[in-house]
């Protein structure tokens, strides 16, 4: 067999082998798997809304999997994507709201206020890092609590005493009529393009430039890229910077797209913590990003129409398809059976 | 070789997307089309979608869903299209697609649960004017949307009274969930009947921030219980629950502890239970289900308050203290009723917010 069938083929049997799991896990708990896949089936792709909700469920995902991904390629493991995504999504909910401008700067505005938000949250953890030598991953779990009721805080502030934020002026808005009507009123929105835009700069960024060299230099073995002259330190904060812009971007998804405002939460937005798993998923490169994120994004969009359209309770849903990721994370089990069963062969 | 790998798989998801994308639309069209039909002598059918709490949240989404399943079982519907119905929302982005999916279940009535769905009922409303939609613990001014207010500052008023009767140490505890307009109601209320009985009686109110951290409600009632507080008042849903254990736990530990919780939304009794014991002293009930009924009849009727506000108070039973099962003396409970007549005709009027004391 070809390297390029068994990788295929090794997508192909870990969904279905999810598939199968849930399916038995279904019927166990006496519900009908057909149905409750084709409900999964029209929550994801039944009809134009689905499908606009589904793409903006996604949009928020390919943006935390980049900036996962793109620290993890420098050697960096950023758990805070969560809080640079919470700040993010303030920082565009304010700039949307606080500010009259013309809809071709507004909207460039939110989302650079957005991304600086999230770039500032990862410098703090970066510089620790660099400098001090004190572990990212520490770092950004207690950035993600410091984030959350720091946002929460400033949304009672400057709301005058409320719990969310006013609703953003219509200029900073990233919906659109003609999206809207595309998808039978959906909220779907220009989100996605950006997105889709961040990938391409994360490719670009790693594959053609110097930067992008020592990034993956550093991320491979960083006593090696100081002996030939690389600055570590300097690398590692701007890894931690751009990994944080991206995840303010994906909150300013939430801030200028799906929301409108932002209320005060009582937990994380959950988007963060997807994220390590969208990026590994896609094996931390920028295309893969865009397939982990598309299966998270449909994965959970879709499964709220299970319980719609087959009676199927919210619990249940959530573990079939905890157990179709889980399968296609450990496609690695499947690799390994592909190549025994190719070496049988080949020694008849 | 991994990118290729998730090129391909990629497209192959989009292909099969389209292709059975297709089929699915059709389908969908042809459902539509015999529900529609079928509308003219349809019964009229209501549905709910939780907040992110879930239907079995023992606090006001099952409420509400209670008063849904009442009203079905009244008018002899049955649960599913045309009948009665609710969803589960797991994350905030939810209400919206979940409101416009029982909405094209042409269901007459949906109710939006809790004031997180204010934003969400507002953007559907305006986009399915032909279904009535109502909303609970939120305002939103739409000709197709009735909103659903309580006054919890009455009923948590009752419960300051009770636990000011009550308590030996002269100090009570408050717990609150998020600190938000409708739980900063449960404290004033609560606040002011406190000081109605004994105004040099010390409440040490918090916020915890969360409705769903019981380890969070734990260690704030523990550490009020070892101040001297003895009988606390939680208004945070899941947090609450640590309360509970809390003081189950003192209790078990020790039979005469004076230690008591007053519950929050439904009759917390079975929360109490230690043994042979119980800490539950009462519960503030918020009766969203008798408020859910009302709106559906009054609607069946042809009689939907669209674009009103209705409140309901001690007057309407929208709020009201739960059987206490003999853990409250009879004289104390006489003097509680006083002030609910005093509450209910206007004698007292309680105050929506605590004073900050600043």
């Amino acid at each position: 067999m070809s390297n390029r069938l068994i990788n295929v083929l090794v997508t192909v049997i870990s969904i279905i082998l999810g598939l199968l799991v849930g399916a038995i896990v279904m019927v166990f708990s006496g519900y009908n798997p057909a149905e409750g896949y084709l409900a999964l089936w029209n929550g994801i792709f039944g009809d134009s809304y689905a499908i606009g909700e589904t793409i903006r469920q996604i949009s928020p995902y390919i943006l935390a999997g980049l900036a996962v991904a793109f620290a993890f390629r420098t050697g960096l493991f950023n758990i805070g994507v969560e809080g640079q995504l919470m700040v993010g999504w303030f920082a565009a909910a304010y700039v949307g709201m606080a500010f009259e401008l013309p809809k071709y700067i507004h909207i460039p505005f939110a989302l650079i206020a957005a991304a600086l938000a999230g770039a500032i949250w990862g410098l703090i953890p970066g510089i620790l890092k660099a400098k001090l030598r004190v572990h990212e991953v520490i770092v950004t779990i207690m950035m993600n609590y410091v984030a959350l009721h720091v946002v929460n805080a400033l949304i009672k502030t400057i709301s005058g005493g409320s719990y969310k934020t006013d609703h953003i002026k219509e200029t900073a808005s990233l919906r659109s009529e003609f999206l809207s009507n595309l998808t039978d009123h959906s909220t779907l929105h220009y989100g996605i393009l950006i997105a889709l835009g961040m990938v391409i700069v994360m490719w670009f960024i790693l594959e053609k430039t110097k930067t992008g060299f020592e990034l993956k230099s550093v991320g491979f073995n960083d006593n090696a890229s100081q002996y030939a002259g690389m600055n570590v330190s300097k690398n590692i904060i701007l890894s931690m910077v751009i990994s944080g812009a991206f995840a303010g971007l994906g909150g300013a998804m939430e801030a200028l797209g799906t929301f409108g405002n932002m209320s005060a939460r009582g937990g994380f937005t959950g988007i963060g913590f997807d994220g390590i798993a969208v990026a590994l998923l896609g094996a931390n490169t920028p295309l893969g990003v865009i397939f982990g994120a598309s299966l998270f994004g449909s994965l959970k969009y879709g499964a709220n129409n299970m319980p719609n359209e087959a009676n199927i309770p919210v619990e249940i849903v959530s573990i079939v398809i905890a157990l179709i990721i889980f399968f296609v994370a450990s496609g690695y089990i499947i690799r390994v059976g592909l190549k025994r069963l190719d070496k049988k062969k080949g020694a008849k | 070789m991994i990118t290729r790998k998730s090129g391909l798989a990629l497209s192959m998801l989009l292909a099969a997307g389209t292709i059975l994308g297709a089929c699915g639309a059709d389908k969908g069209k042809d459902k539509e089309g015999t529900t529609g039909a079928g509308k003219e002598d349809a019964k009229f059918s209501v549905a709910m979608v939780t907040d992110v709490g879930g239907v079995d949240d023992k606090s006001f989404n099952q409420s509400a869903w209670k008063g849904i399943k009442e009203f079905g079982e009244d008018n002899k519907l049955t649960k599913g299209d045309g009948g009665f119905d609710y969803l589960q929302s797991t994350d905030d982005s939810d209400y919206t697609p979940n409101l416009n999916a029982l909405a094209r279940r042409n269901f007459n009535l949906v109710y939006g649960v809790g004031f997180l769905m204010e934003d969400a009922i507002k953007e559907i409303a305006t986009q399915k004017k032909d279904t009535e939609f109502a909303i609970i613990d939120g305002v939103v001014e739409e000709p197709n949307v009735a909103s659903i207010m309580f006054k919890e500052h009455e009923g948590a008023f009752l419960a300051g009274v009770t636990a000011a009767l009550m308590s030996k140490s002269g100090k009570i505890g408050f717990i609150g969930g998020m600190e938000i307009p409708v739980i900063e109601r449960f404290e004033g209320g609560f606040l002011a009947g406190v000081a109605a009985v004994n105004p040099d009686i010390v409440v040490d109110n918090k916020y915890t921030g969360a409705f769903d951290k019981a380890e969070l409600g734990k260690a704030t009632a523990a550490r009020m219980y070892s101040s001297g507080v003895d009988i606390i008042f939680h208004a945070a849903g899941g947090t609450g629950n640590g309360v509970f254990t809390e003081a189950k736990e003192r209790k078990a530990a020790d039979k005469d502890a004076f230690v008591w919780v007053i519950g929050v939304d439904s009759d917390q009794y079975e929360e109490g239970k230690v043994g042979d014991d119980n800490i539950t002293l009462t519960s503030m009930l918020k009766r969203v289900d008798v408020a859910v009924k009302d709106i559906a009849e009054q609607a069946k009727a042809g009689k939907f308050p669209g674009g009103e506000t209705k409140t309901y108070g001690l007057k309407d039973e929208g709020v009201a203290l739960a059987d206490s099962r003999g853990a409250i003396p009879q004289d104390v409970l006489d003097k509680v009723d006083e002030f609910a007549k005093k509450v209910a005709s206007g004698e007292i009027v309680v105050p929506e917010k605590a004073e900050k004391k600043k």
